[in-house]
């Protein structure tokens, strides 16, 4: 048994932490907050294409530090807890995964190694409106390598310089590589509760593209194993900005005094942080569970993956909404860092799919395994 | 990371599964609470002396005093293998898990010589007498009370909620034996005989409808002064070495989880209802953050380091997930989920009856409330409560 990360990897986090903390301050964060023509934090971005992270997980043949996934794991959760506004999970989460699981053995030597340098800005497009994404709810459309329609939102669609994106193709969808800065792209950045990540509105009009090298109208079927491997990282960023919520609101409770005496010593306050530990605990083991089963490439990946997703996405939600009411007033100001936490947690509960979406992928998994 | 035994650790199961499997039959359904046949205090003292002799039963206790010694890992993976059979071991968890320790800690060396070889081989059994009617969560608040008369102290008052009175040999005790100072320093510990005159064990009818706990009456009962464990008035931190084995011995909540619903919705054509799919992938996930959490403590008793508090979310998370599943079951069953009677409720009725005993899981061993104060306190540093009594006499209350 040794359900833990290595000495390594644990050296790697200490490490990470230590350099975000000091190059990924709450001002850094705010700099991109407070200036709507802003995307993105590129002082930090570009301090982190300097330590190599983009390519934790990308094999060193194709430029990448070689690592593996349990190290972008630590890295997520170290990224998470400081709200990083960089487009680090599009690219290597989304975009990066999707070539690795299902690209040309020509699409990853062209494109894993521009990830991993910063040269290029990968992401993801599937949504299309309000509501799941399933196959029947996919309007943009590809036919002979040509692709026509409007994905929104798509998160750092307005950064990336390439997407994979979904379109309907014969009686199936498929999953294409569309360069970003080609005439038949349009884009325009979208105002949305998270300003500290920035979202496009992509209008395609006969747009080229290559799909991946999975055959025709076998899309969903991908897209579903990409977000099995892009749910379990995106657990560890939700699991780092709950951590980050619980010291918040703990520090807090210590220090504010109310009625003669800190507000952390009330039973009301000590059961709510109680709770919230506990949803953290529940998210992390979750979570590591869901590390292993990537890093293993074990069958387990569709239930592990999605327990680490619901569990992490309540865990977040529910720390950074409790990290508010802890704060009281002070945590309704737009100078304290609450609503960055609260912001965030939304952001990453529904933008690989809701919980309920995910909820219905962990049953369905469950019973496929019942059945067999 | 990986999930497989060391070598060490795989020999140490197979050896123990081979032991197991000579003596035992595997359990077959989920663990209930009922239902023990009426030979199960002669099976469990039986297969306690079987275990003793083969130094399977307190793993890591040191072999002079017939443990194996052995390490916390090996005990975890004994409780593992053990749990896949059909092993009656109720009636010596508190014995040998909380009192014993608590003699061997406290106690002189005749003590020691007296009572733990025949704990350990099965043929006594022990109780812990701390809670009273008016003392719970707030233990110190007892009131029984000793007062020395020659060699001996003569104890009067009640207990309550004592597993296993009507059948233990032996009692730790803890009384007040001076009212004029705080209550957590005039607090003392005793051995007491269960089956001598003065002490009267009455059974609790449970609101579940069955008699597991006990009240235990204390009329004019002589304890020698040479039974003391610990010094007058240090009963406090006695008693605290035997709660920290509590909360290790406490965890789990035995009883129908995710698996077994999803059984029963399978069966019953529920699995099609929206909202029931939701609720149990919550339940898979609370489910399998608890059993992955303990994963997480044996990764740090496998690396010979010392468990963090995560251990404490165990009870937490499973007494109240129990009582989600079985209310829920109930209400998928609708009207005819009331039924409790085997020949007629789905599932041999194992929901029902675990219905019925899980407002006791989330009170025993710790309140949802008080576990949440020690994760508060312990885990995250918050204040302590206010505590008015702290620091005046507990006759001033």
């Amino acid at each position: 048994m040794n359900f833990d990360f290595s000495d390594d990897q644990k050296f790697l986090r200490d490490e990470a932490r230590k350099f975000l903390e000091a190059q990924c301050t709450s001002a850094h964060v705010r700099a991109v907050l407070d200036d709507d023509d802003v995307s993105h934090n590129d002082e930090v971005w570009q301090k982190i294409l300097e330590m190599g992270w983009l390519g934790a997980a990308i094999p060193e043949e194709f430029g990448g530090l070689g690592l593996g996934m349990l190290e972008l794991c630590v890295i997520a959760e170290e990224l998470g807890r400081v709200l990083a506004p960089v487009p680090f999970g599009s690219s290597a989460y989304f975009f990066a995964e999707a070539i690795k699981l299902a690209g040309t053995d020509e699409q990853k030597a062209e494109f894993l190694p521009k990830v991993a340098d910063g040269s290029i800005v990968g992401c993801l497009a599937t949504t299309e409106g309000p509501g799941a994404l399933s196959a029947s709810s996919v309007q943009t459309t590809a036919k002979d390598g040509t692709l026509s329609g409007t994905k929104v939102p798509v998160t750092d669609g307005d950064i990336a310089t390439h997407a994979v994106v979904l379109a309907k193709e014969g009686s199936g969808t498929g999953l294409y590589i569309v360069a970003l800065d080609q005439d038949g792209i349009s884009r325009n950045a979208l105002k949305t509760i998270e300003p500290t990540r920035s979202h496009a509105e992509i209008k395609l009009d006969g747009a080229t593209g290559a799909r991946l090298g999975h055959e025709s109208g076998n899309g969903m079927t991908v897209l579903d194993q990409v977000m099995n491997r892009a749910a379990v990282l995106l657990a560890f960023e939700q699991l780092g900005g709950a951590s980050r919520c619980l010291e918040m609101a703990t520090e807090y409770a210590k220090e504010r005094h109310a009625f003669g005496r800190p507000i952390g010593g009330n039973q009301a306050i000590k059961h709510k942080l109680a709770d919230i530990y506990v949803k953290n605990e529940v998210a992390r083991s979750n979570a590591y569970y869901g590390a292993w089963a990537l890093s293993t490439d074990a069958a387990e990946l569709p239930e592990a993956a999605a327990a680490a997703r619901v569990a992490a996405s309540e865990a977040f939600w529910f720390a950074s909404k409790e990290n508010i009411q802890t704060h009281g007033g002070m945590g309704f100001t737009w100078e304290v860092d609450c609503h960055l936490y609260y912001r965030r947690a939304k952001l990453l509960a529904v933008q690989a799919g809701s919980p309920a979406v995910w909820k219905e992928k962990l049953v369905s998994a469950l019973e496929a395994k019942n059945a067999a | 990371m990986d999930f497989t035994d060391t070598t060490e650790e795989a020999a140490f199961r197979a050896e123990a599964n081979a032991f197991l499997n000579q003596h035992l039959e595997p359990k077959k359904a989920a663990a209930i609470r009922s239902g023990r046949r009426d030979d199960y205090l002669k099976r469990a003292k039986d297969w306690q002396k079987v275990k003793a002799e083969n130094q399977f039963a307190q793993i890591t206790w040191p072999k002079e005093i017939g443990g194996r010694g052995g390490s916390p890992m090996q005990q975890v993976i004994w409780n593992q293998e053990e749990s896949k059979f059909d092993a009656p071991i109720g009636p010596f968890a508190i014995g040998l898990g909380m009192c014993v320790p608590t003699v061997i800690a406290f106690g002189s060396d005749e003590h020691k010589k007296r009572y733990v070889q025949k704990a350990l081989f099965g043929e006594e059994i022990w109780c812990q007498l701390f809670s009273e009617p008016a003392a719970g969560s707030d233990v110190a608040g007892l009131k029984t009370k000793a007062v020395k008369d020659g060699d001996d102290w003569v104890i009067n008052g009640q207990k309550v909620w004592t597993s296993g009175a009507h059948y233990s040999d032996y009692g730790i005790l803890l009384v007040r034996t001076d009212p004029d100072v705080p209550k957590h320093k005039g607090l003392t510990m005793f051995i007491v005989d269960m089956k001598q005159e003065g002490v009267d064990v009455r059974p609790i009818h449970q609101a579940s409808g069955g008699s597991e706990f006990n009240e235990v009456y204390f009329t004019d009962v002589r304890i020698p002064d040479s039974d003391r464990l610990g010094e007058p008035g240090m009963g406090w931190k006695v008693a605290l070495v035997t709660l920290m084995n509590e909360r290790l011995a406490v965890g789990g909540s035995p009883g129908p989880d995710w698996a077994e619903i999803m059984d029963y919705a399978r069966s019953s054509g529920s699995m099609s209802d929206q909202a029931f799919r939701a609720k149990l992938a919550d339940w898979y996930v609370a489910a399998q953050g608890y059993k992955l959490t303990k994963f997480r403590t044996q990764t740090a008793l496998s690396k010979g380091e010392t468990p963090g508090p995560e251990n404490s979310i165990g009870k937490v998370i499973t007494a109240n997930h129990l009582q989600d599943i079985c209310n829920s079951a109930i209400e998928m069953q609708d009207h005819y989920g009331i039924i409790s009677d085997k020949d007629h409720a789905p599932a041999d009725a194992i929901f029902q009856e675990s219905f019925m005993w899980a407002p006791g899981l989330r009170i025993a061993g710790g309140t949802d409330e008080i576990l949440k104060n020690i994760i508060a306190e312990r885990v995250l540093g918050l204040p302590q409560d206010v505590r008015v009594d702290k620091d005046k006499p507990f006759s001033a209350f």
